[in-house]
């Protein structure tokens, strides 16, 4: 284990030059001594009269300033106040997030009036209070400034207001009523509101015959749902239990990350990855994948095949588990992957799933068959309760473009989909778009899609509106208004209910509706109190009858597909971006990648092998590795397949196969005019990456995000991206992270603890440390009270990023823009390290570990003694408190800190000050478009009023969300009784795990979680640095693989020696 | 009782000081406990004595002495002399009036406005409590005047260390010219020779004297005057409304909370809202037995005016009973700023803390218009943080529960280590209690 070799760059596997430069300076830039030209000071462009001038003019001047008449501040009480509204205190409303049809319930905290931050619903059984990144980040889209505020019309290519929603009902009663003599289409994503679903075909059967409503998702599921109706007789997906499988196989499936559910997913992943100390056992996860995925980094053995080969991988698998097909030729390692991965699934009858992300039907006929095989229907695969979200069929939406093209649609209504920007052939849509004769929008904001419809009016975002959804049957999630609508807008159900005559407003509609089917008024209001009914006692796990009468069909026509070419593409969704439903959103743009740290833009994955062999960059050799690396300047090449082609910067990720370029759809958002998309679509979008989309193909049935055939040149351009893992390093001190493997932790479950004994040993060993790793004497240890500790088990880390999110909504932590980011600027208080280990040409022995790493809140720690002002020091319950307004921004604790999480703000940012100097960009360099966004009066709406909003010139850095724990102990206090553990008090990184991986709480209670958590894994616990005597409050619990292969032993040696030489 | 602003620039500028000079602190300490004592006594938050519970619970229909929105209560005990029936009829009036009690009947004939079901809130001896009150108030007289408890005003003696300081200083500056007159004497005498005379103000040791003393004094008057900027002790502006603290908290002992109940609950104590002053003010509608309101310049103010003020933003009108305008806020000037970077939680304060308001805000209930009392700077914070005790939990069960997991605490208290937990000790000086 403890000579394992990891590393985070490439640089530090190879320990290059300019590698370990960078590790001795904290901050990357030299200090602005501009004009100096060694000429002596007098003669520099400030010289030291001119800075003493400036010195003496600006004390007076704050003097002046500061003594100026104080201003009057009013206070404005109500005249009839809320009863139940206190201000100052926060309201907690269950509603449920909907975007791009994924279905979360959720609780909105909203202060004095404002939705301020996103937490899971604890009552819903489905997420069990579980959040993705994307779902924490939506209250953001809330207060984006490029929502349209108003009803418009489109007259001649100019926008125009329409005044009034009853000016709007007379325009578009008019256009529908001249349009009539051709269907009406409906086109949306898949719908799971019952109430909506009951609306639309009232309406449709007002409009005019062969009038019909298309579910599109631009994230198709069809391949799935038509494999099922082939298989299984119903064209639906069942639920899947990652809880209840011990071997878990994934062909090409995201289901972490972004495969169908993956905040349900990774909870009940997780449950199968926890580890009891006393009797390990936990899941076994293969992989198989072209593109390095956030999942397959998670997986215990993972094997790389072109995207072609999904079909092969299958059927051989089928073969090898007893089925009556026959395996295909499939490179030796694969084989062996899948021979492995068989005999498990064989071991494990009943308590196996596999998966696949496929879109192709024939691939999920044999995946259905493989599940069939193990006896995974009705025990993993459960059809009880199927999934109702993504219902789309590739083919409806080909069929509804070819009717607009042929002119046989006569009014189109888009409600919250854009296929102008995500459909594979949008080029067809938009021309087919022009011979539709009325098309309305619902739309939020002028996307690709609404800029071309004539009308729109605006629908309100989900934190506004009344509504429902049923994401399985029997599993209601209800919507309610936490805000009052910021602008014009109506809901897309009422319009409908004009249209068709029905002049009740949707919220009259919807409650009538519900208070018929809950059975009264008491039901009605503890359905919205809760946000969720669900079924009393959940449904037992149901199997469906299996008819493998399409196998032999599906495996011919598997077998007759076209075989790939060179260079294969795989598109892929990124955990941040999805599909791109929140394309606008600065925190989801600003989130690295968990798998290639990369923000702000999207790119072409490419293997180390790729690039060596193209662009003569040998990452292992360490000169070229740091001329890859040390500049953020990447080398463009031009895809092509299908006669289609792209643009893309390369990056060089290792995992990937070497015969494949992945590429992230859900960028590049852009208007027809490029020129507009800063006002249509918003500016934080402006300009962030390419649209793959278009590089999607249609194989017949589906979709597929797939290309067999791609060619690429090189170009001579370059193009900046931002890749954030390598601006923190650990100064080559790699025990940041432990790992073991699950044989090794029953072998030898004492590994880690002798390890850590061993290391300690002359400073007292483990049990003396704390007292004798120093000659000063430990005042936390008599401080009797509370004593914060946080425990992060990298076992149920996925690294999906809800907390940094979180983390981002809860503490006010600043959006600085791509060019920032450049510039080693970026702000995230809590940041989720990737460690890669293996050999970099082989993309079968990568393994990877992810670790969140946010302030330790060390008992000793290194940046509170090197603080000259004592701005930063330690409170008696354990916390490195930060004071902001002490602070002088020496950036010296940053320097000092052994895990780089300290942050320096370096331009004000959020605009805290009235100073608007602070954001002079002749001074603090080019800020983005992004950063004034965030700037907003409407944006700053979302700021939490509790965490002071920090200025230019402070450090800033995790709190471990004092403003909870003050809170909680307050709410305590109030009640005359002591803190409830994991009740009162959760950081917001904490609450927003979907993996429960984090848990915090008084480590001096001794009945606490924390305190349980310690002592009941002590044989996983370590602390990251622990040698350095910094005593962290934070401790980690090791990550155990459950495989037989440690990747990446001692391997660099002699290559490192061989490129030495070299040099 | 004492004149605030009377005493207060001198506490000020002591105040000031005290972060840096122990021994005033520790002089300081003593005197503002006496001072909090002597404001406080007699006029706690939840006083169950009948008068408090009458402002709180009857004030808004009922006056002991006029008939408003209900009866005038005096002699209530004479028209109702069964005790059960008065108290069944607080209980649940609507009981009591199914029952066909015909002088209940009469009641709701001529008031037509049903009488509040208090059920639990109030218990049969407050009611009773309630009633020796109401039988026992006498109706409003003059203004009351300053009574005995007032401490004497302490002498300032500032000016006269002074005046001392300055007539010591020229003693020793014509000593000091005596000596070297002297000197110079009986060295002319001994036949040393003598060196020019140099006159005081051009003497090197005068002038490094003279502005050593400059430098300091400069210093040290600069540095306060830094210190102050923009700090806003004794702001007193002027509302929008003349509204007296004195009249409503002081004479008429409103509970502070039943305004500004939000104190309770959230960080902010807030203004309340106008609904709340209706409770009272839709019967209250003129002022004309109080004490007369005179404003800071000496003007005197028409109450009832002031009260017409308050219908005019409700769209209230007095005759009618009904609101027959559109309402608007008022826009009262806020008086208390913290800065944005500081978080105060009253409910912290006064319900973990039981810290009476009058601690902060001064003698709230002997203001008119209100005025900024404390100087609200950190220094201030910290001392009270400093010697303030923790409400610990004790072996009789009071005290906040919270704190018992201060084991060692509790210990050293029990074995006489420790004789008090203040909130320092547990914390309370630390920068992210107010800092985040």
């Amino acid at each position: 284990m403890s000579d394992k070799k990891y590393w985070q760059s490439f640089g530090e596997r190879t320990q290059s030059e300019t590698f370990r430069k960078s590790t001795e300076n904290e901050f990357s830039e030299d200090l602005p001594l501009d004009g100096l030209d060694g000429k002596g000071l007098l003669d520099a462009k400030t010289p030291r009269r001119d800075f003493l001038k400036y010195l003496g003019f600006s004390t007076v001047a704050a003097t002046l300033a500061a003594s100026c008449e104080i201003p009057v501040r009013h206070v404005v009480p109500y005249v009839n106040k809320p009863e139940n509204m206190i201000p100052g205190v926060a309201d907690y409303y269950a509603t449920t997030y909907i975007s791009g049809g994924d279905v979360v319930s959720v609780v909105a905290k909203v202060r004095d009036g404002r939705p301020i931050k996103i937490e899971g619903n604890e009552l819903s059984s489905i997420t069990k209070g579980g959040t993705s990144a994307r779902v924490q980040a939506s209250v953001l889209d809330l207060y984006d400034t490029a929502r349209l505020p108003y009803p418009i019309q489109f007259m001649d290519g100019k926008i125009q207001e329409v005044s009034t929603f009853e000016a709007f009902d007379k325009l578009v009663g008019d256009a529908l009523q001249a349009a009539a003599s051709a269907p009406l289409v409906l086109l949306t994503g898949t719908i799971t509101s019952r109430s909506t679903k009951q609306i639309i075909s009232d309406f449709l059967a007002k409009s005019p015959a062969g009038s019909r409503h298309i579910q599109y998702d631009a994230d198709s599921y069809s391949g799935l749902l038509l494999a099922n109706e082939a298989t299984y007789g119903k064209r639906a997906i069942p639920s899947y239990r990652f809880d209840k499988a011990s071997v878990i196989v994934s062909l090409g499936a995201d289901f972490l990350g972004t495969w169908l559910s993956p905040t349900e997913f990774a909870r009940n992943y997780a449950q199968g990855r926890k580890i009891n100390e006393k009797n390990p056992a936990m899941s076994k996860h293969y992989q198989f994948e072209s593109i390095m995925s956030m999942t397959g980094g998670n997986s215990d053995d993972r094997y790389t095949h072109r995207p072609s080969e999904t079909g092969a991988v299958a059927l051989a698998l089928l073969a090898e588990l007893g089925g009556s097909v026959t395996a295909p030729a499939l490179p030796d390692k694969v084989k062996a992957g899948i021979k492995a991965a068989a005999k498990d699934l064989m071991a494990n009858k009943g308590k196996g799933l596999v998966v696949c992300g496929s879109n192709d039907p024939n691939i999920q006929i044999v995946v259905n068959a493989i599940n069939d095989t193990i006896g995974s229907n009705g025990t993993t695969i459960d059809w009880s309760a199927p999934v109702q979200w993504r219902q789309g069929i590739d083919s409806d939406m080909n069929g509804l473009v070819a009717d607009m093209n042929a002119g046989k649609v006569g009014a189109l209504l888009v409600y919250g989909v854009n296929p102008a920007y995500d459909y594979y052939d949008a080029a067809a849509f938009k021309t087919g778009l022009k011979k539709v004769k009325v098309a309305i929008s619902f739309n939020d904001r002028l996307d690709e899609t609404t800029e071309l419809v004539k009308y729109v009016l605006p629908a309100p975002h989900f934190l506004e509106s009344w509504g429902d959804a049923e994401p399985k049957p029997g599993y209601l999630s209800f919507m309610q208004p936490t805000i009052a609508p910021l602008f014009k807008t109506r809901p897309f159900e009422e319009s409908l209910l004009k249209w068709s005559g029905n002049n009740s407003t949707y919220e009259t509609y919807f409650k009538q509706y519900w208070l018929g089917k809950l059975g009264g008024m008491d039901a009605y209001e503890s359905a919205l109190q809760d946000g969720v009914v669900e079924p009393k006692t959940p449904p037992a796990p149901a199997p469906a009858a299996f008819s493998g009468a399409k196998l032999a069909e599906a495996a011919a026509a598997i077998a007759a597909r076209k075989k790939g070419g060179a260079l294969e593409l795989a598109l892929y969704q990124t955990v941040s971006m999805g599909k791109g439903h929140q394309g606008n959103n600065p925190w989801l743009l600003e989130f690295p990648d968990p798998v290639s740290k990369a923000s702000w833009d999207n790119y072409a994955m490419v293997s180390p092998k790729f690039a060596k062999d193209n662009f003569d960059i040998d990452i292992t050799d360490r000169r070229q590795a740091d001329k890859y690396e040390v500049h953020p300047e990447q080398h463009v090449i031009l895809l092509k397949t299908n006669g289609k082609q792209l643009k893309l910067p390369i990056l060089i990720i290792p995992g990937m196969h070497n015969d494949v370029i992945g590429v992230a759809v859900g960028f590049g958002h852009q208007s027809a005019d490029p020129d507009n998309t800063r006002n249509y679509y918003g500016r934080a979008a402006h300009g962030a990456g390419v649209n793959a989309f278009p590089l999607a193909t249609w194989n017949g049935t589906t979709i597929e995000w797939s290309a067999p055939d791609l060619s690429f040149e090189k170009t001579e351009e370059t193009y900046q991206v931002a890749v954030m893992q390598t601006h923190s390093s650990y100064e080559g001190r790699t025990q940041a992270v432990k790992e073991l493997t699950l044989k090794d932790f029953i072998k030898q479950p004492g590994e880690i603890p002798e390890d850590r004994e061993k290391e300690l040993k002359p400073f007292g060993g483990l049990k003396d440390f704390r007292e004798q790793g120093t000659l000063y004497p430990d005042y936390q240890l008599e401080r009797p009270g509370i004593k914060w500790g946080m425990s992060i088990d990298l076992n149920s880390c996925v690294a999906c990023g809800a907390c940094v999110i979180a983390c981002h909504a809860e503490n006010n932590v600043p959006v600085v823009g791509k060019s920032e980011v450049l510039r080693y600027h970026d702000m995230h208080w809590l940041r989720i390290d990737r460690y890669f280990s293996g050999d970099p040409n082989d993309p079968d022995t990568i393994q990877t570990v992810f670790q969140p790493m946010l302030c330790q809140h060390c008992d000793n720690a290194p940046c509170e003694n090197v603080c000259p002002v004592a701005a930063t020091n330690h409170s008696s319950e354990g916390l490195n408190q930060m004071a902001y307004n002490r602070c002088i921004g020496t950036r010296y604790c940053a320097n000092n800190c052994p895990f780089k999480v300290r942050r320096f703000n370096w331009a004000d940012y959020t605009g805290a000050d009235s100073f608007p100097n602070n954001q002079d960009q002749t001074t603090v360099g080019h800020l983005d478009p992004v950063v004034f966004q965030m700037n907003e009066d409407l944006t700053r709406m979302v700021l939490n009023p509790d965490v002071t909003v920090r200025s230019r010139g402070v450090m800033e850095k995790c709190s471990f969300c004092v403003q909870r724990l003050q809170e909680g102990k307050l709410n305590a206090k109030k009640e005359n009784r002591t803190l409830k553990d994991m009740v009162d008090i959760r950081t917001a990184c904490q609450q927003a795990c979907p993996t429960e991986a984090i848990v915090f709480g008084d480590a001096n209670d001794k009945l606490s979680r924390i305190t349980d958590m310690r002592d009941a894994n002590n044989d996983r616990l370590f602390y990251a640095l622990e040698e350095l005597h910094v005593l962290p409050n934070i401790n980690y619990l090791a990550k155990v693989r459950n495989t037989d292969v440690v990747r990446g032993v001692t391997e660099e040696k002699p290559e490192a020696a061989a490129a030495e030489k070299h040099a | 009782m004492l004149p605030v602003k009377e005493i207060f620039p001198q506490l000020y500028q002591q105040t000031v000081n005290m972060i840096y000079h122990r021994p005033v602190v520790k002089w300081l300490r003593s005197h503002i406990l006496l001072l909090s004592t002597l404001i406080l006594t007699g006029n706690g938050l939840y006083a169950q004595d009948g008068h408090a519970l009458f402002q709180a619970n009857c004030a808004s229909c009922h006056s002991p002495f006029k008939d408003v929105i209900g009866p005038a209560l005096k002699g209530v005990s004479e028209r109702i002399p069964d005790k059960n029936l008065l108290h069944e009829w607080v209980h649940n009036s609507n009981k009591v009036l199914a029952s066909g009690n015909a002088y209940f009947k009469g009641l709701y004939a001529k008031y037509n406005t049903p009488m509040t079901a208090f059920g639990s809130q109030l218990s049969d001896p407050e009611i009773d409590a309630i009633i020796k009150y109401v039988e026992t108030a006498q109706p409003p007289g003059p203004p009351p005047t300053a009574n005995g408890t007032t401490p004497a005003p302490e002498e300032d003696n500032t000016l006269l260390y002074g005046i001392l300081t300055l007539i010591l200083a020229i003693i020793m500056f014509v000593m000091l010219q005596v000596n070297s007159s002297l000197k110079k004497l009986s060295d002319d005498k001994e036949g040393i020779p003598a060196h020019e005379p140099i006159p005081f103000y051009r003497n090197k040791v005068y002038i490094t004297f003279g502005i050593l003393v400059l430098f300091i004094v400069g210093g040290y008057f600069l540095t306060e005057g830094a210190i102050g900027l923009g700090r806003t002790k004794n702001y007193q502006p002027v509302q929008p409304i003349f509204y007296s603290h004195k009249v409503h908290a002081g004479i008429n002992q409103i509970s502070c909370l039943y305004c500004h109940g939000n104190a309770w609950e959230s960080k902010h104590a807030t203004v309340p809202s106008l609904n709340v002053c209706m409770n009272c003010h839709a019967a209250i509608n003129e002022y004309t037995q109080g004490p007369k309101l005179i404003r800071e310049d000496g003007s005197e103010v028409n109450g009832t005016a002031e009260i017409e003020k308050l219908y005019s933003y409700t769209g209230y009108d007095p005759k009618t009973g009904k609101y027959t305008k559109p309402a608007k806020p008022v826009e009262w000037v806020k008086i208390h700023n913290l800065p944005d970077h500081v978080f105060f939680s009253h409910a912290q304060h006064i319900r973990a803390g039981k810290v009476q308001c009058q601690t902060c805000h001064g003698p709230i209930q002997q203001m008119d218009e209100v005025k900024q009392f404390a100087e609200l700077s950190m220094g201030w914070c910290i001392n009270c943080h400093r010697t303030t005790k923790v409400n610990f939990p004790d072996s009789t069960g009071a005290g906040n529960k919270f704190y018992s997991i201060y084991e060692r605490f509790h210990n050293d208290l029990k074995s006489g280590k420790m004789d008090s937990v203040t909130v320092e000790s547990i914390g309370g000086t630390e920068c992210q209690k107010c800092h985040y």
